[in-house]
């Protein structure tokens, strides 16, 4: 059970903080309805330092309702959305249970990938071995200012995808273009599709994204206003949005 | 003549962590990968700084000149006499701004400058932190901004003042606990932002590669100084217990430094509400591993101690694996045993210590009463800082 992303569309992967409301796995079956090829679950942290206001304000919520992994775990393996379920969460969270231990259980919740922010290439081994063996693969991350060996040493050892990270800043920063040449160079050492992530908040950054990506992610746009109290239809809706931007003026037609 | 040879180092205890910045099993550099070009400049900047003799000349010289090192070593002549052992004080609380914190920032703004920043971020919990690197930023003219948490500026109005009038620019953190835990995080979110021009001066020995190992180094003139301090104080030379109190723990590990390598028995002391080497599991955070205090699902826990300069979660790395390498102990100090240290010694000695600090003497105390610490043993006891700052949590304790 590899993470296969299609490759005949641009990539289009939501984020939803896991257990931000009750109802929370509602946004998963609207996502997947609406357009996702792939669904990132944040599974929150305390202490969230790649996360800018509005996905710390989410993990705070999520945790002062009391959410757990175990338990954001045991309600991921009762749905099934159709799309590749990745998750994204700090090590401590790793490291507290066990890096093998941790891996099996994503997998038994029917998670396919697993992207963990504060843990660059050089400390990864432990963990990629981990998941490895529990049939995960680990998404490492790409950054504006990451050095050419250590950007060919990301590529080769990410697996499912690599993550792009479009801007020096945390998620919900303002996109900027330097993330396009980040992608670019990454398609250039990998056969993987290359997502770009952080900022991403209109049309327009989704579609010039895409132009030197294979797909974006869509992260703290979407949580504002799931925090505002979007409904998961409502946020389904947005979804559609970026789902028919991205195919109308995707990379095959460049105005 | 026979010459009298200095015991050396062990060659794994307390000495360089070499490019993975491992302590044992403990530290590493565990940022997002925005950062990791950083932290390396900061690396390669630092060991070449380092075997600079000229660096290290303009950095005792500020030591000497502006922080007024080195610092007195004081024989606490009547509370040992109650106490019935030698007790010696580094006394720290004699340095510029009021505690150790001014040795560390001293070097990296040094450091920073060499390196062409033009910009200091820190954290402060209490702000003595903030306070040292406002002061380093004045005297070598680097703009400073500092983080603190939401909490922590109402509780310490007065060094947000002393921020302020030293030309600082103080940043409320609202998130999560609005401690010093969360403006950690933030000064290392908005590190992210500005790495070109900005250095991120950390306070204490924890942080990602080579920022524990880097605060060692910078806080190791205390030991050093106090070793030196005791070989001419001391018929044997050595003390036989050196004691320090820990939060991160850059006051101990400075100290513990100057004695690895004797036989003197090494003591952190940490506060009951935030003794992560007491009470921690192994874990991650703020870019390295090490004991971390934490619920049963991972979060990581809120500290609690009278001393604001102690609330933190988390150990530096070096310190998890002199736990457990044996070669120092960590014991654990109660809010009520602190206030009557912070009496005590002021009563005998005319010294008002921080609260911080006065966990150490408090830990002293109690060793001595009950017998633990051997009729006439000599104790050299680290007082990081003076209890100025403290005044109106004792006013309110008492």
């Amino acid at each position: 059970m590899t993470l296969q992303l299609r490759r005949d569309r641009p990539l289009l992967a939501p984020y939803v903080t896991g257990g931000i409301r009750p109802d929370w796995t509602d946004y998963l079956h609207e996502y997947a309805r609406n357009g996702a090829d792939a669904i990132e679950i944040g599974l929150p942290f305390s202490d969230p330092i790649l996360d800018g206001p509005t996905i710390q304000e989410a993990s705070d919520a999520a945790l002062r309702r009391g959410v757990t992994v175990r338990g954001l775990l045991d309600e991921i393996a009762a749905v099934d959305v159709g799309v590749p379920l990745i998750a994204m969460t700090y090590y401590n969270l790793v490291v507290h249970r066990g890096a093998a231990e941790f891996c099996r259980d994503l997998a038994a919740a029917g998670i396919r990938g697993l992207i963990v922010p504060d843990l660059p290439v050089d400390e990864s081994d432990p963990l990629a071995s981990a998941a490895v063996a529990a049939g995960i693969e680990l998404i490492l991350l790409a950054a504006p200012t990451t050095p050419a060996d250590r950007l060919a040493a990301i590529a080769r050892a990410s697996r499912g995808f690599v993550y792009a990270v479009s801007t020096m800043g945390t998620t919900g920063s303002t996109f900027a273009a330097s993330g396009c040449r980040l992608a670019a160079d990454l398609r250039q050492l990998t056969d993987q599709p290359v997502l770009l992530a952080f900022g991403i908040a209109t049309h327009l950054d989704a579609v010039t994204a895409a132009r030197s990506a294979d797909g974006v992610v869509i992260g703290a746009a979407l949580m504002r206003r799931v925090l505002d109290g979007g409904t998961p239809a409502e946020l389904g809706a947005v979804l559609a949005g970026f789902r028919k931007a991205l195919d109308e003026d995707g990379p095959d037609c460049v105005p | 003549m026979t010459e009298i040879a200095l015991p050396r180092p062990a060659a794994s205890v307390m000495s360089d962590p070499g490019a993975v910045g491992r302590f044992g099993e403990y530290g590493g550099r565990y940022v997002p990968e925005s950062l990791i070009p950083a932290c390396a400049a900061l690396e390669e900047a630092f060991r070449d700084a380092w075997a600079d003799p000229r660096f290290r000349r303009d950095l005792d010289r500020l030591l000497a000149v502006h922080a007024g090192r080195p610092t007195a070593l004081t024989p606490a002549w009547r509370l040992s006499a109650e106490l019935g052992v030698n007790v010696l004080l580094k006394r720290e609380d004699l340095a510029h701004t009021g505690s150790h914190k001014i040795n560390n920032v001293l070097g990296q703004a040094l450091l920073a400058r060499r390196m062409g920043k033009t910009r200091l971020l820190a954290e402060t919990g209490a702000g003595q932190h903030g306070v040292a690197t406002a002061t380093a930023g004045a005297l070598l003219g680097l703009d400073v901004t500092v983080f603190m948490g939401e909490v922590d500026i109402e509780r310490q109005a007065l060094n947000v003042f002393r921020m302020k009038m030293l030309g600082a620019e103080v940043i409320p953190v609202t998130s999560g606990t609005r401690t010093l835990k969360d403006s950690t995080s933030e000064a290392l979110r908005q590190w992210v932002t500005c790495v070109d021009e900005a250095h991120y001066c950390l306070g204490s020995v924890m942080g990602p590669h080579p920022y524990p190992w880097m605060v060692r180094e910078l806080q190791r003139v205390v030991g050093d100084e106090a070793r030196q301090q005791c070989a001419a104080e001391i018929s044997t030379g050595t003390p036989d217990y050196v004691v320090a109190c820990v939060g991160g723990g850059s006051n101990a590990a400075g100290t513990f430094a100057g004695f690895v390598d004797t036989p003197a028995r090494l003591v952190g002391v940490e506060a009951e509400g935030g003794a992560a080497a007491a009470f921690g599991q192994v874990g991650v955070l703020h870019g390295f591993s090490s004991y971390l205090l934490q619920d049963e699902n991972g979060q990581v826990s809120e500290a609690h101690s009278i001393a604001a300069g102690l609330d933190y979660p988390g150990i530096g790395p070096e310190h998890a694996h002199l736990k457990d390498s044996g070669r120092a102990r960590y014991v654990t100090v109660r809010d009520e045993e602190v206030v009557p240290a912070v009496h005590r010694l002021a009563r005998t000695e005319g010294i008002l210590p921080a609260l911080e600090s006065a966990h150490a003497i408090a830990w002293v105390i109690r060793a001595a009463e009950s017998g633990e610490l051997p009729p006439w043993s000599t104790v050299l006891v680290t007082l990081s800082g003076r209890g100025d700052k403290d005044m109106a949590t004792l006013m309110a304790a008492s």
